[in-house]
C-alpha cells in the first residue's frame, strides 16, 4: 500500500496488484454525522450524479460509462463511527483483458473528478428539478428502511441506544429532514463541503500508484480547499447511559420477532486492542462457532439467528437475533447468560477457533479490490496503518485473559424489540 | 484431464468426468490466499416427483431444503458445519428451484477440507429426533420468509406465469408441509438425486486439479448410476396463468415484477445463447442507459434499484423486471410503449453495440467473485453449457435476433404481474 498527500487535506491510497481483472477507484469526503445535515450529505452523491458540465444529463453519463466496458460510478454513503463518508465507488475492467486499448485509469480518475467537482448546474445553483426529485427519492429510501427487518431493528436500537450522541443519527436522515431540503441552500453548503472535508482517495488495481496519482492530481486539481473541520472525529461513550439496560418496543405487522441488544465496550476503549475486540466478537456472536450460534441457535433452537458485531469505531458490540415472539424472553436471557459465562472462562478450542475466524478474515481481504478497500479506510480513519497480515498475526497472539478483559469490560446499554401487532 | 482455455479472460479450467459419472471442473488461480470448492446436485424444491427404483415417489414441498440443512449431521454426531468452520473455513449451503450446493471457502487445509465436504454430502444420516428438531428451525425460516418483500414478490409472479410447474412453489415448502417429512423421505431423496452422475464439483483457487480428481475419485461411490427421471407435469404454454397476484405487506411503496413466460431451449449452446440475448435486448430496451429508464426516472417513477432480467429455473424460463414505483401501471404501459417503438423504429446501431460493451464488460467483472463464479459454472453445467463460453458468443449476437426476442416474448398477453402494496 503507499499512501500520498495529493492536495491539501487529499490522500491517495493505492493498493498495486495485478492479480484482479477489474480495478476500484473511490473518492470520499469526509463529515462529521449530524442529525441537522445528515440528508443533505446523504442526498449530495445521487444529486451529483444526475449530470456534469461534460456529461449533461444521467443518460449522457451512463452512454459514457457503457463505452468504458460497463464500468460503475455508484453513489456512496457510509458510516465510519460518527463520521459520514460521501463521495462515488468506480469499478471497471482491466485494460488488459479489453478487446480494444484504453486508458481506464485515466479516463476513470477523471470521470470521478468530474462528477464530484463540476455539477450541471444553473447559474452556479443546483437544478431545483433536480433537487426536489433526488429529495423525493431520498425521503423514499428513509421510508423504505422498514422493508428490510434486521437493518431496521438495527437502525432503531442505534437511535434510541444513542439518542443523546451524534451515533444516534440515521445515516439518511429523517423523512423530515430530507424535506426539507432547498436548491439554494443545498448549493451552497455542497459548496462548503467541498471545502472543508478531508478527501480520502482510493485506488486498488494494476496501474502504477504514482500514475494513479498524476490522474487523480489532474482530476482533483479545481477542488477547492479552505480550513479544514477540525473537530471531526467519534466521541467514545464508555458507560451505559443509565445504570439500568433501557428497552425499547415496537409493533409491527411481521411474523418473526427482532430482538437487538446494544451493549458498550466500556473501559477497554480507552486503550483499544483492536485484535483482542474482534476475537471476543468472534467468540461470542460474531462465527458459526460462537456461544451465540451454537447455543441460542443450534442447542436451544430459540431463534433462526443470532449473531453479534462491534463497531470498532465508537466502541459498540450489537447482537441481533430472530425469534418468535413468545420465546423473546428465553431467547434475551440466554443471549445475556452467554456474555456472563464468558467471563468465567472459555475453553482453549473456543479460543482459537475464533482467533481463526478473525485471521481468516484478514488474511482473504487481498483477494477483492472491494475488501482492501473498506479494510484500509476503516484502519486508517482509526489511525492504524498495519495491513492485513499484520492484523491477523496480531489476532493470533491474542489471549484467553485479553478476550476476558474485553468479556469483564462490556456492558449492555438498551434493548430493543421488534414484535408483531397485539403481541404480548 | 482435459484443460479449456479461455484465451479472451486468460484463464484456463481442468476437467474430467470420473468413472462413477461425476463432473470436475477446477480453476487454478495462483497467488491467491482464499480457494472454494463447490459440490451440488441438480436437485431442488421443484423435483418433488421422480423415478426410483422402477417406481414413481411423490415427495412433500420443502424436502430438497430439509435435505440441505439435515446432511451437515454426521453419524459420529458431528455437525460438518461447525467442524469446517472450526477449521477456519466458511462453509454454507443453498438450495433454489432446481439445484442444492454446498460450498465452502478458506485460506488453508483445503484438501482436508474438501474431504469433509465429499464426505458429508454423500453420506446420508437421519433420525427421527433430528429430523423433528430441524422442523422447528425451518418453520422460524420460512416465517423470516413470510416477512421478506422480495420472496413474496417472487413467488407472486411464479405464481401467475405458470399453471402447475412445482416451481412456482416456495422451495423452502410451508410450516404444514415440512412437518410430513421423515427420514425415509430424506434417505429416498438422497438416494434418488445425491448420486455423482447428477452432481458436479467445482474448484477455484490456489489448486491441484489432478489431487481435487483423486480425492473425489477416492471418497465417493465408484458405480455410475442413472441420472435420475423427473416429472414437472405437463408442458406450460406460453401464456401466463394469471395477469396478476397481488398482496399487502408493511412496505413503503409499491414493489413490482413484471414478466414472461420464454420457451427454454433443448441444448446447452442454445440456452446460452437465448441467455446472452435475453440480457442483451433487454438491457437495450429498458436498461439505464436506454431512454425508457431514463425518463421514468426523471418522472420519479423509477429508482436505481430496476433491474431486468432472464432467469430460468427446472425448464421453467421467464423474463423478469422489477423495481419499486408509485404507479407501477405507468411503467407497464411504458414498457410495451417501448416495445411498440422498437417494432417501429427498430434498435440504435450504435446504442446497441455500446449496450454489447457494457454487457461484456459486466461479465469480466463478474469473475472477480469466486463463490459467485462457482455458482454460474456450476449452474451452467447442468444447464449443458459453459458460462466462459459467453466471452466468444456475445461478440456474435445479431441486433435483429435481440429485436426479434423482445419483439416475440413481451407483449400485452404475455406479460403478467406480481404487486406488493403498502398496507
Amino acid at each position: 500500500m503507499e499512501r500520498m498527500e495529493l492536495l491539501p487535506n487529499v490522500f491517495l491510497t493505492a493498493v498495486q496488484t495485478d492479480r484482479f481483472k477489474t480495478a476500484l477507484m473511490s473518492a470520499s469526503l469526509l463529515t462529521q454525522l449530524e442529525r441537522q445535515n445528515a440528508s443533505a450529505n446523504a442526498v449530495l452523491p445521487s444529486l451529483l450524479r444526475r449530470g456534469s458540465s461534460r456529461y449533461a444529463d444521467m443518460t449522457e453519463l451512463q452512454y459514457r460509462l457503457d463505452e468504458l466496458y460497463g464500468a460503475s460510478l455508484e453513489p456512496s454513503v457510509c458510516r465510519y463511527g460518527e463520521l459520514q463518508s460521501i463521495g462515488f465507488t468506480a469499478r471497471f475492467c482491466d485494460e488488459r483483458f479489453l478487446p480494444e486499448k484504453l486508458d481506464m485509469t485515466g479516463e476513470m480518475a477523471s470521470l470521478l473528478g468530474e462528477v464530484l467537482l463540476r455539477p450541471n448546474t444553473r447559474g452556479g445553483l443546483f437544478r431545483q428539478a433536480w433537487v426536489d426529485s433526488e429529495k423525493e427519492k431520498l425521503a423514499e429510501r428513509i421510508d423504505a428502511r422498514v422493508n428490510d427487518k434486521r437493518g431496521y431493528a438495527i437502525n432503531r436500537l442505534n437511535e434510541e441506544m444513542c439518542c443523546y450522541e451524534d451515533y444516534g443519527t440515521y445515516i439518511l436522515g429523517t423523512r423530515d429532514s430530507a424535506e426539507n431540503l432547498q436548491y439554494v441552500s443545498l448549493s451552497k453548503y455542497y459548496k462548503e463541503l467541498l471545502a472543508t472535508s478531508p478527501v480520502e482517495l482510493f485506488y486498488c488495481g494494476s496501474a502504477e500508484p504514482q500514475a494513479v496519482a498524476d490522474a487523480l492530481c489532474s482530476a482533483f486539481l479545481t477542488l477547492p480547499r479552505g480550513e479544514l473541520n477540525e473537530e471531526l472525529g467519534t466521541d467514545i461513550r464508555m458507560n451505559t447511559v443509565s445504570g439500568d439496560i433501557r428497552f425499547f418496543e415496537e409493533e409491527m405487522d411481521v411474523s418473526q420477532g427482532q430482538l437487538a441488544l446494544g451493549f458498550r465496550l466500556g473501559e477497554c476503549m480507552e486503550e483499544p486492542d483492536y485484535a483482542a475486540i474482534r476475537v471476543f466478537n468472534a467468540l461470542y456472536g460474531g462465527s458459526a462457532t460462537s456461544r451465540l450460534f451454537r447455543n441460542v441457535r443450534e442447542k436451544l433452537s430459540l431463534c433462526y439467528y443470532a449473531s453479534s458485531g462491534v463497531d470498532l469505531h465508537k466502541g459498540i458490540l450489537r447482537v441481533l437475533s430472530g425469534v418468535e415472539f413468545s420465546r423473546r424472553q428465553q431467547a434475551q436471557d440466554e443471549i445475556l447468560a452467554q456474555l456472563e459465562s464468558i467471563r468465567s472462562g472459555i475453553t482453549p478450542e473456543e479460543l482459537s477457533d475464533a482467533r481463526r475466524s478473525v485471521a481468516n478474515a484478514y488474511r482473504t481481504v487481498s483477494d477483492s479490490p472491494a475488501a482492501l478497500e473498506s479494510f484500509w479506510l476503516d484502519q486508517l480513519l482509526r489511525g492504524e496503518d498495519y495491513d492485513a497480515e499484520t492484523c491477523a498475526a496480531l489476532v493470533e497472539n491474542v489471549s484467553a485473559a485479553d478476550v476476558l478483559a474485553i468479556a469483564e469490560s462490556v456492558q449492555c446499554d438498551a434493548i430493543y424489540f421488534l414484535k408483531g401487532e397485539g403481541h404480548e | 484431464m482435459n484443460k479449456l482455455d479461455f484465451p479472451r479472460i486468460g484463464e484456463s479450467f481442468y476437467t474430467c468426468t470420473l468413472p462413477n459419472g461425476l463432473p470436475v471442473y477446477v480453476l487454478p488461480k495462483k497467488g491467491f490466499s482464499r480457494s472454494v470448492a463447490m459440490f451440488a446436485t441438480h436437485y431442488g424444491g421443484a423435483d418433488r416427483r421422480f423415478l426410483l427404483h422402477g417406481q414413481w415417489h411423490d415427495t412433500p414441498a420443502g424436502v430438497a431444503h430439509f435435505l440441505e440443512h439435515k446432511m451437515f449431521d454426521m453419524p459420529d454426531g458431528s455437525n460438518a458445519l461447525l467442524e469446517l468452520t472450526a477449521r477456519g473455513a466458511s462453509a454454507n449451503a443453498f438450495t433454489s428451484t432446481d439445484v442444492t450446493a454446498y460450498h465452502f471457502s478458506c485460506t488453508e487445509n483445503f484438501y482436508d477440507n474438501l474431504s469433509l465436504l465429499l464426505r458429508f454430502v454423500s453420506t446420508p444420516y437421519f433420525t427421527e429426533e433430528s429430523v423433528r428438531k430441524e422442523q422447528g428451525i425451518i418453520a422460524q425460516e420460512i416465517r423470516m420468509g413470510e416477512d421478506s418483500v422480495g420472496t413474496a414478490l417472487y413467488y407472486g409472479l411464479m405464481g401467475a406465469l405458470f399453471d402447475h410447474h412445482p416451481g412456482r412453489e416456495s422451495v423452502a415448502g410451508t410450516v404444514e408441509s415440512i412437518a410430513e417429512i421423515t427420514p425415509e423421505t430424506l434417505y429416498a431423496c438422497h438416494a434418488a438425486f445425491y448420486r455423482p452422475s447428477n452432481m458436479v464439483l467445482i474448484c477455484i483457487g490456489d489448486v491441484d486439479a489432478e489431487k481435487v480428481c483423486a480425492l473425489a475419485e477416492e471418497l465417493l461411490p465408484k458405480e455410475e448410476q442413472e441420472r435420475p427421471l423427473r416429472d414437472y407435469g405437463e408442458k406450460e404454454t406460453l401464456l401466463p396463468a394469471r395477469k396478476e397476484v397481488q398482496r399487502s405487506m408493511s412496505v413503503s411503496a409499491p414493489k413490482f415484477y413484471l414478466g414472461a413466460k420464454v420457451l427454454w431451449p433443448e441444448t446447452g449452446e442454445e440456452r446460452l445463447r437465448l441467455m446472452l440475448k435475453a440480457e442483451l435486448a433487454l438491457q437495450t430496451l429498458l436498461g439505464e442507459s436506454s431512454p425508457f429508464f431514463t425518463r421514468l426516472y426523471a418522472d420519479g417513477l423509477l429508482r436505481r434499484d430496476f433491474a431486468v432480467g432472464l432467469q430460468s429455473s427446472a425448464g421453467a424460463a421467464c423474463i423478469l423486471m422489477g423495481g419499486e414505483s408509485k404507479e407501477p401501471d405507468t411503467v407497464r404501459t411504458a414498457v410495451l410503449q417501448a416495445v411498440e417503438h422498437l417494432r417501429k423504429e427498430g434498435f440504435d446501431e450504435e446504442r446497441f453495440e455500446r449496450c454489447r460493451k457494457a454487457m461484456y464488460g459486466t461479465a469480466i467483472q463478474a469473475l472477480e467473485d469466486f463463490g459467485s463464479m462457482a455458482s454460474s459454472l456450476m449452474g451452467s453445467v447442468f444447464e449443458g453449457y459453459l458460462q466462459p463460453r459467453l466471452f466468444s458468443l456475445l461478440p456474435e449476437l445479431s441486433k435483429e435476433e435481440c429485436e426479434s426476442f423482445l419483439l416475440e416474448y413481451l407483449s400485452e398477453e404475455r406479460l403478467s404481474r406480481s404487486l406488493v402494496l403498502p398496507l
